[in-house]
């Protein structure tokens, strides 16, 4: 009976808990909603006995206020929120967008729109990752679709905004955040960490912004005698509000082309016998596990159905979708909503059939559900 | 996926049944290596109202990760009996409560009536516990993890001061494992 020490069962919320405190999060704020509440909860015991700061603010707008002020300050900073939650949590997250406030948001998805359902799952936040936001910004977006790919991508998500000086979602759902399967915990050595940086200039030389280099500039902790200005009017690359239609415009492009001219070393996706596959699925998050059992279905009653699953959603893999539309001539979305990301499938199918499998009443889409489906598409 | 074994736990919240999978399937995925998965689903409300935790245990990787056809069943409500029994499959084994479930119109499967809150009451004084003693009765009559890895699993979840009590619980929940068995 050995028992391996770095193996766990583990809660998808405890996951990316692990995952953030691997990542070296300094500080979390949030305020309580389910089904996200664990990682909040997991967060207020651990953090504190290791020196770094759980708060819990009035509600969730004050609380990503606080995520960016400990990140202004130079802190790996992270908050957690569902539904309502994240509504509320729009203007700070256009704020972290425009004022390039490296940040987590983890969404633990539930039905909606409003108060919904709270102890149930849904996909139906997707678009408003991208789109919650007013005025043109790109955001990035993750999925995860178990416990332990939670645990790693947090780790990654912590990377990237710090490496692009962004927000960062982590769509979770309710189905990951509350179940329990294996993980297998990483030794901090093991795990590449991108961490905060001090500019490279002296702080008398120090813009905050630069928009034309192509490169990030560091963002300067506060503290460490580095003055700069954080508007969330549009800024000039000394962070000042500027009104001029050139600065206007490189500051639009720049928020962008960061992200955009970047997708390469962004993007992250899975492909399942897709080779030699009739039938793309397209599926990710929670569904994709179902959509994995369907083609193991399918294939053996002779039906050729592959996966892809995006791991990052926002950038949308638009490459990859639009290749694989160029051999596989149907394309099967399958969504625990009314049809959201079949839309960047549609945007993006060249000359296929693109079909979509829509549930929403709160419980997991089965095998059995897509299995059908599969079999009604391979015969149209 | 032959391999894969449904157990649901169902009940009201509270009773603890949500911790009685967790439990389980801790015992078979860290103390026996094997797939385990746990979920739990439950209503708006803090206590009260019908709750299920599923736990399913597979040598295989585990896809889909809720019951679909329940092997195993425990349910320590009637409302529970009524509302989770449908998913049982022909031949799946049910356990209810004889104080609890008194209304079989809709029992499925191989329905065994057991006196788990009796025993509860007389051996151990209280009702905490019931959760540990319907856990103890599914390990025994499923066989699915060995006394020994159930026993560290439940250990490791029990607050310090209440091990004896649990154990007392889990060894009440065997016996009446055990009894059924015997019976068949």
């Amino acid at each position: 009976m050995a028992m391996n020490k770095n193996i766990k069962l583990m809660q998808g919320n405890e996951a990316v808990a692990e995952g953030a405190l691997i990542a070296g999060c300094d500080f979390f704020a949030g305020y309580p909603i389910t089904p996200s509440t664990e990682i909040a909860e997991i967060l207020s015991n651990k953090l504190p006995k290791i020196g770094r700061v759980f708060l819990q603010m009035e509600d969730e707008i004050a609380a990503l206020g606080a995520v960016l002020g400990a990140a202004l300050c130079g802190a790996k900073a992270i908050t957690a929120s569902s539904g309502p939650g994240i509504s509320l949590k729009q203007e700070h997250i256009g704020y972290a967008s425009m004022c390039e406030i490296p940040c987590v948001i983890v969404n633990v998805m539930r039905g909606g729109p409003s108060t919904g359902l709270p102890t149930l799952s849904a996909q139906s936040d997707i678009m408003q990752a991208k789109w919650g936001v007013h005025g043109d910004h790109a955001i990035i977006a993750i999925v995860p679709s178990s416990v332990n790919e939670s645990l790693y991508e947090t780790i990654r998500a912590f990377n990237l905004a710090v490496k692009y000086r962004t927000p960062v979602i982590i769509l979770t759902d309710e189905i990951i955040g509350h179940m329990r399967e294996k993980v297998v915990i990483p030794d901090k050595n093991d795990v590449d960490i991108i961490d905060v940086k001090l500019p490279d200039v002296p702080p008398e030389k120090y813009n905050p912004y630069n928009f034309t280099s192509g490169k990030v500039t560091p963002l300067a902790p506060m503290g460490e005698g580095y003055r700069y200005h954080v508007t969330g009017l549009i800024h000039g690359e000394t962070g000042f509000p500027s009104q001029k239609i050139d600065v206007i415009q490189n500051a639009e492009n720049w928020l962008i082309d960061k992200i955009y001219k970047n997708i390469k070393d962004i993007e992250k996706f899975e492909e399942f016998q897709t080779e030699d596959a009739d039938i793309l699925i397209v599926a990710y998050g929670s569904t994709s596990r179902s959509a994995r059992q369907a083609i193991t279905m399918a294939r053996a009653a002779g039906i050729k159905a592959g996966m892809f699953r995006p791991i990052t959603i926002w950038p949308f893999p638009d490459e990859q979708v639009s290749n694989l539309s160029k051999k596989i001539k149907k394309i099967l979305v399958v969504e625990m909503n009314m049809g959201q990301v079949i839309l960047e499938v549609q945007r993006n199918a060249c000359g296929a059939n693109v079909y979509g499998l829509n549930i929403a009443n709160g419980e997991p889409i089965t095998p059995d559900q897509i299995y059908a489906k599969i079999k009604e598409v391979s015969q149209l | 996926m032959s391999d894969r074994i449904e157990f649901r736990f169902s009940g009201s919240g509270g009773q603890g049944l949500i911790l009685a999978g967790i439990i389980l399937a801790d015992a078979a995925a860290i103390y026996e290596n094997k797939n385990a998965i746990q979920t739990q689903s439950y209503g708006p409300e803090a206590r009260g109202g019908s709750s299920k935790s599923e736990v399913i245990i597979s040598d295989d990787p585990i896809e889909y990760p809720k019951a679909t056809k329940v092997d195993y069943m425990v349910s320590l409500t009637q409302e529970s009996f009524n509302k989770y029994i449908d998913d049982v499959k022909d031949g799946g084994i049910v356990i209810a409560d004889k104080e609890l479930v008194t209304d079989l119109s809709k029992a499925k499967g191989k329905l065994y009536m057991i006196d788990m809150v009796k025993s509860a009451r007389e051996e151990l004084g209280k009702l905490l516990g019931l959760n540990i003693i319907a856990l103890g009765v599914l390990v025994e009559l499923s066989g699915i993890v060995s006394h020994d890895s159930i026993e560290q699993a439940l250990m490791k979840r029990v607050p310090k001061g209440f091990e004896d009590y649990n154990r007392k619980a889990l060894e009440i929940g065997f016996r009446l494992g055990k009894e059924i068995k015997n019976n068949k």
